[in-house]
């Protein structure tokens, strides 16, 4: 748990040297809680008070990194366990799964398209992050040759699957200079599986089949030195999965029980119903994974999924707004219309794109309505007539039109009476409630 | 090592809720839903066991509907053209009860009549036993003439009346009272304006456990995040003891996602969408899934697919056969 100023204070030297740069050591100590200074900048604290600091300060839940060439998927560093409270930090990697026993050149393909994929949403290419190379063979040869086939047409991070030692090493040859996920070590070969972690600086997945045996097994893998640890308690239901999510994460946060405090890594791939195998990842990106693994790459899965994690991960406290102001869209003219919208990102990027993709001119009034939706923003008093007309005038639309003319959104029609009070100059019209039908209407109606 | 694992310990209950009276309570319905009940956040078996589980509603319209995905028309068929056919149908599907829409004009464009939307609804009725949810087309003059109508007109079958928002409730609100109904309540992604609407209602007589509350949610990908945490802080509200955020949630993640651009459109769109129909329906149950776990009672879907897998989704929530330590 983290220590209070207070408690950090009774741990500094109390000496007042002001060599941290702060005036006292109260003051430093309150620094220090807020996370605002590193305790290396006092250099008289004792040992003793180094390492219980350094305990209170290490994140409930540690970060653990799979790096490749370029790319690398993080998890940990939650703080909270509903986004609300503050924010969901490190999204889940997604992870596709390949087979040692599958044919080289399906491995390949499966690769190469998952791997080239980028999908646009509010402006923000989505891609997954990686690969899982499954041993099914048993076999070291199979293993290198599959991971070469990944490796010849993709960079991304990998995770190693095989319980067998020596399957693992040869394996890791093949991803020299790396850091990926070596799943994984079990009650009985967490031995061999640690020592090989420690030496190749690899972090190291944990299978066990209850909380007790995984928080056993923590302890003792971290005494031998491996950190990076990503943990897989069982769970392959969605109810099991979730109660289980739910009280690592309690555990880690609420608790501060750091032998549960790593990220967790779950398998929706495991199911074969590509459907249900989607709905399972979604509860793992709501509740709590740190990993995903799929066995199937498919984009109409894949982008559901990659919006999703977006959205869960979106900083509550900082609703994702554009600039309010004029955008021109498709070069337009001073006889092109003014279509008026809200500043939330959603909201701005579902008409820019409509309009963009109609290959209609249009200029696009995007007024301050705190970031919120068109309905959301109208029934809370952000996007009315008074507001509308103050875009308006504000942003001196008229002097680029010389026909004057704007298009309110469908969802807000009520408010054509009122603004026709605002703007007595100007045309008003009602357009279509979604964006998706703004071009019928630009072509129809405008 | 042994774990002492964590335990919620919450002061409120959520409301347990019926939808539906069969004949011995003075209705004709063969089967009720009864949602609600929770004691702590949803499917967390090992603190409570849940005494309901969520239930799964499909939306059915007075007449073939003219702003839905070609997608769903094809699924549906024929049966599109006949609401008592598309109840059937809806109820082999799967669905635990239904959700009629009231179209706001009839197929020549004319307002949608109170004679013939009690007509639809009677219908509705006798061609399915399941419980049955009536919204009107959401304007308020018209719901409410649609709504009083059929309120009186089924008097006693605990229909659930939708939409009662804070712009137009009381007349909703006093027929449902009047006539043994129930209502949906619905407010916009937000706390505090959803428990503003129930304690509005509240103070109009209408018994709680008549009120289904429906804080809109937004899509996958158009606001899901505002409606998924607003839920969540609802029912940790009515957990935590707060009366008036106490009531059952209902959700519409058919009508949320079916508007999308992913869901509606086949053509120009980018490649990394992927399959229409498959995409669609990851659409529908991605939604209504994060709605799920957020503490949805009722889901209300579209295509029959996403009935199937949302259904399996709960069944396997609600099983609660892991040791945690």
């Amino acid at each position: 748990m983290a220590l209070t100023g207070i408690q950090i204070y009774k741990l500094l030297p109390q000496t007042n040297c002001k060599e941290c740069g702060f005036p006292t050591c109260l003051a430093f100590a309150m620094k220090l809680a807020a996370k605002q200074v590193e305790l290396s900048a006092c250099p008289y604290v004792t040992p003793e008070a180094k390492t219980q600091l350094a305990e209170s300060a290490a994140p409930p839940i540690r970060l653990v990194t799979i790096k490749s060439d370029g790319y690398e998927a993080k998890a940990g560093n939650e703080v909270v366990l509903f986004r609300h409270e503050k924010t969901f930090y490190n999204k889940p990697g997604i992870f596709i799964r390949v087979y040692d026993n599958q044919p080289v050149e399906t491995i390949k393909a499966t690769v190469a398209d998952a791997n080239a994929y980028a999908v646009n949403y509010v402006g923000l290419d989505l891609t997954v992050d990686g690969f899982a190379v499954a041993s099914a063979s048993g076999d070291p040869n199979a293993f290198t040759t599959a991971i070469q086939a990944v490796r010849a047409v993709s960079k991304r991070p990998i995770i190693l699957m095989s319980r067998d030692i020596n399957v693992v090493k040869a394996g890791l040859n093949v991803l020299k200079g790396e850091t990926p996920l070596v799943y994984g070590a079990d009650n009985k070969n967490w031995e061999s599986f640690a020592d090989l972690a420690k030496e190749s600086k690899v972090a190291l997945g944990l299978i066990t089949g209850t909380l007790a045996e995984m928080a056993e097994l923590t302890e003792k893998v971290k005494s031998k030195g491996v950190d990076d640890l990503v943990i897989d308690p069982g769970g392959r239901d969605l109810g099991a999965g979730l109660a289980i999510a739910t009280t690592v994460r309690r555990l880690a946060v609420k608790k501060n029980f750091r032998a549960l405090g790593f990220p967790v890594i779950t398998f929706p791939g495991d199911i074969s119903d590509p459907g249900m195998e989607a709905i399972q990842a979604a509860q793992a990106i709501t509740k709590y994974a740190g990993f995903i693994v799929l066995d199937h790459f498919n984009p109409a899965t894949v982008y559901p999924l990659l919006v999703l994690r977006q959205n869960i991960y979106t900083d509550p406290q900082k609703p994702i707004q554009v600039q309010p102001g004029v955008y021109e869209i498709n070069g337009p003219k001073p006889e092109s219309p003014v279509l008026v919208t809200t500043n939330f990102s959603i909201t701005y990027f579902s008409v820019a794109n409509e309009v963009e993709g109609s290959g209609l001119p249009a200029w696009l009034l995007v007024t301050d309505a705190e970031g919120m939706s068109v309905l959301t923003a109208w029934a809370a008093g952000k996007f009315d007539a008074e507001r509308i007309a103050k875009a308006v005038k504000g942003f001196n639309i008229a002097e680029k039109v010389s026909r004057k003319r704007i298009v309110l959104p469908g969802h807000v029609a009520v408010l054509s009476g009122e603004l026709e009070g605002e703007l007595p100059d100007w045309e008003i019209r009602v357009g279509p409630r979604e964006a998706v039908d703004l071009p019928a209407f630009m072509k129809q109606a405008l | 090592m042994p774990i002492e694992i964590p335990k919620d310990n919450w002061p409120g209950t959520v409301r347990t809720v019926t939808i539906g009276a069969t004949v011995a309570d003075g209705g004709s319905r063969t089967s009720t839903v009864t949602i609600g009940g929770q004691k702590n956040l949803p499917f967390l078996h090992f603190e409570n066991k849940a005494p309901n589980h969520p239930v799964v509603a499909i939306e059915i319209k007075d007449h073939r509907p003219d702003d839905w995905s070609p997608l769903l028309l094809e699924a549906w068929g024929e049966v599109v053209n006949d609401p008592v056919k598309w109840a059937n149908a809806a109820e082999a599907a799967g669905s635990d009860l239904i959700q009629l829409s009231i179209c706001l004009t009839d197929l020549e464009g004319n307002p949608t009549n109170p004679e013939a939307a009690v007509k639809t609804v009677k219908d509705v009725l006798a061609a399915t036993g399941l419980p049955l949810m009536v919204f009107g087309p959401g304007q308020a003059e018209i719901d409410n003439n649609l709504l009083v109508a059929i309120a009186e007109a089924t008097k006693g079958e605990r229909l659930v009346l939708g939409i009662a928002e804070d712009k137009n409730y009381r007349t909703i609100i006093a027929t449902a009272m009047a006539n043994g109904h129930l209502v949906n309540a619905r407010s916009p992604m937000d706390v505090n304006l959803a428990k503003q609407l129930n304690i509005l209602i509240s103070d109009m007589g209408m018994p709680l456990d008549r009120v289904l509350m429906d804080p809109t949610t937004g899509a996958l990908g158009y606001g899901i995040e505002y409606g998924f945490s607003a839920m969540e802080r609802l029912r940790q509200a009515a957990l935590q003891g707060d009366a008036m955020t106490q009531l059952p949630m209902l959700v519409t993640p058919g009508y949320e996602a079916w508007k999308t651009k992913e869901a509606k459109v086949e053509a120009g769109v980018p490649a990394g969408w992927g399959n229409w129909l498959e995409r669609s329906i990851n659409w529908e149950t991605l939604t209504a899934m994060t709605l799920i776990e957020a503490g949805a009672d009722v889901v209300v879907l579209r295509h029959a697919e996403s009935v199937r897998r949302i259904k399996l989704a709960i069944a396997d929530l609600m099983a609660a056969t892991y040791t945690l330590a």
